[in-house]
């Protein structure tokens, strides 16, 4: 399977390689974990990247299905030599072949999604995904019936606990009856298993299916039960039209224009980023007409909130042993969501 | 475990245990005629790919079921090829044929990933639906999981109770005597890699186009080793390849539905449940050596006739 994979991105890499750098243009490449599809987190970036293309004078390229680790860089190597002025690299595991790649190039500029480390010239991003968890929560909790919602997780890291924390808490803020049950699956991308995992929280009697995965399958599940479903990175609702209620998308676009445009007027700094909703980088899909009137309007007022200023993690919060984790009336801090390790009351199942 | 949450459970793990039992009958098929395969994996993913893209292409599940098994004869007959006509060492061919396999359908399939393509949804039989217990757990499947209730059967007559069968046994078990018999011991031997190769394809096919509707990288995931495995344990018989099949298909569901009812175990412990027990079959399966029907020619290539 190694070699499968490295004769891929050795395949592709050929390819790009035909796609010459010229010398007036940006050049901005894009390394992709997973290949674009119709749907998901490199499919997300794709379209971040497609923003890119209508500006004048920048061109860009993408190679998709980059192994973590030694492959991918030998991608972003290649990529720094054809003299590409920026690179985005779009999944954790990217981060110190980054880091090795920045130090021989300090010319070009390079941006890592996900991770923690920095550079002179490499910079890193994410987006507060919790936030639109929050108010797809809120769907959810307002349209299960069985006060259980059942949350397809991909693996027990800050970003997913996070998540599944987010959600539930806006669940609650509709519903305080609801639980939330969770499935790890241990994968990113494998439909059969994300389905089957769906199959066992609906046997459990969830009637609202959430995940983390980027496949579609959870969303199947759902669809032939005649239960409701939350996408996620994308709207899904192509593949679950009947179940699908509503999504926490990713809107890299503006970032990514916002970030060559600094490139190009030379004020580009290598710092930190993770916007959220006020600065469009994350979003809730457009809700299904499923949804009530009262309901949408509820989730687009707290919607508007958060982007005031509103925090997710308000106090008081207890984990799920019933200790009190965040004191009333404190927010959580950054560095505290960044390293969230333990669920809060009302998920059922363990970090483990 | 209450009786709702244990009727699903073996439902799941009749349609997760159905892909493996594919495999698995057909590597039974190919190791009785002596010829040891391990590209089952590789088989199946190509399979699996195939099945995807022809439902895609025509829009007729039937047509694309077929040609998946039809695509696992034909990367099975590169396996045949190394051993049969150049008599390379099987092992190395079948590990090869693996890697070439995931490979290729990773390579050809990246363009469809996160597409949806037309396959078989459940289909309740009848009145056999409605049984108690058993309606739900084995006739509310799909079309696809009925037919692995007639295959093993079909086998196991061919295999045991007909001229065609025992000739093909003989191929795998004792080749020279069955030469001598005057039996064309390499002809039986294609036929082996051939329709085992086509049953690992509709296995692979199950996947793409009935479990899900849809296509990934490693779609297959492992269960062609496992189908392997479970050959082993099956002694090389497709009545027990059926229950192996399933015991396999409940770890991959149960654990999961473990989850889903808020147990306490770490993920990661139930997660490796599937692969503890294939370790645990061989163990067994090593302990019962000498009671189990393993072909006695198995791995060993036929030398031209001097």
């Amino acid at each position: 399977m190694r070699l499968s994979k490295i004769l891929t991105t050795a395949l592709l890499a050929i390819g790009l390689c035909v796609s010459q750098a010229s010398a007036e243009d940006m050049n901005v490449g894009f390394v992709y974990v997973s290949p674009i599809g119709d749907a998901g987190w490199s499919f997300a970036h794709d379209k971040g990247r497609l923003e890119l293309e209508k500006m004048d004078g920048v061109k860009t390229s993408y190679v998709e299905a980059v192994a973590e680790g030694p492959d991918s860089e030998r991608v972003m190597l290649n990529m720094a030599r054809k003299g590409y002025d920026v690179i985005f690299a779009t999944s954790f595991g990217y981060m110190d072949p980054m880091l090795k790649v920045a130090k021989q190039f300090p010319d070009t500029t390079f941006m890592h999604c996900s991770g923690f480390k920095t550079a002179d010239n490499m910079g890193n991003y994410f987006g507060r995904m919790y936030q639109a968890r929050y108010l797809s929560g809120m769907v959810a909790g307002a349209m299960t019936k069985s006060n259980t919602i059942g949350y397809v997780a991909a693996f027990p890291i800050p970003e997913v606990i996070r998540g599944i924390n987010a959600f539930t808490l806006g669940a609650q803020s509709m519903n305080p009856e609801v639980t939330v049950r969770v499935v790890w699956t241990k994968t990113w991308y494998d439909p059969a298993t994300e389905k089957e995992a769906a199959k066992s929280l609906l046997d459990v009697g969830a009637d609202v299916i959430a995940q983390h995965q980027d496949s579609p399958g959870p969303q199947e599940a759902a669809e032939e039960k005649g239960v409701y479903s939350v996408g996620y990175n994308s709207d899904m609702s192509q593949f679950a039209p009947k179940a699908h209620l509503t999504a926490p998308i990713w809107n890299w676009g503006p970032f990514y224009v916002d970030t060559v445009n600094k490139v190009k007027e030379g004020t580009w700094k290598a710092e930190a980023h993770w916007p959220g909703l006020a600065d469009g980088i994350v979003d809730l899909a457009p809700m299904s007409d499923m949804v009530p009137k009262e309901v949408q309007d509820k989730v687009m007022a707290k919607k508007e909130a958060i982007i005031g200023g509103e925090k997710v993690f308000m106090g008081p919060i207890k984990d799920q042993t019933g200790a009190e984790k965040v004191a009333a009336g404190t927010a959580m801090s950054d560095p505290d969501m960044l390293g969230m390790t333990w669920f809060i009351q009302g998920v059922i199942g363990t970090t483990e | 475990m209450s009786i709702d949450i244990l009727i699903p459970l073996l439902a799941a793990a009749v349609q997760s245990g159905t892909p493996i039992l594919y495999a698995t009958l057909g590597e039974i098929f190919t190791e009785r005629s002596g010829i040891l395969n391990l590209g089952v994996e590789g088989i199946m993913i190509i399979g699996a790919l195939t099945g995807f893209l022809v439902a895609k292409a025509t829009g007729n599940p039937y047509v694309a079921f077929v040609a998946a098994g039809l695509a696992g004869s034909c990367a099975g007959s590169i396996h045949g090829l190394v051993c049969l006509v150049f008599q390379g060492n099987q092992v190395v061919s079948g590990l090869a044929l693996t890697i070439l396999g995931v490979g290729v359908a990773n390579y050809l399939g990246t363009p469809y990933v996160g597409l949806i393509a037309p396959g078989f949804d459940p289909l309740p039989i009848p009145v056999l639906a409605e049984i108690p217990v058993i309606g739900a757990i084995f006739f509310s499947q799909d079309l696809l999981v009925y037919l692995t209730y007639l295959i093993p059967v079909l086998m196991w007559i061919f295999l045991y109770n007909t001229r065609f069968g025992l000739s093909l046994r003989a191929a795998g078990e004792y080749p020279a005597a069955a030469t001598a018999a005057g039996l064309n011991v390499v002809g039986y031997r294609w036929l082996g890699v051939l329709v085992g190769g086509f049953f690992m394809g509709l296995g692979g096919a199950y996947l793409s186009l009935a479990y899900t509707h849809l296509w990934t990288n490693n779609l297959t995931g492992g269960r062609g080793w496992i189908a392997v495995a479970l050959v082993i344990f099956a002694f090389w018989r497709p009545s027990r390849a059926v229950f192996g099949a399933y015991l396999f298909g409940g770890i991959m569901a149960l654990q999961l539905r473990l989850q889903a009812s808020g147990t306490q175990i770490p993920s990661s412990l139930l997660l490796m449940l599937p692969y503890g027990l294939t370790v645990a079959v061989l163990v067994f399966s090593s302990w019962l050596r000498g009671k189990t029907d393993e072909p006695g020619a198995l791995g060993t290539n036929i030398l031209p006739a001097e």
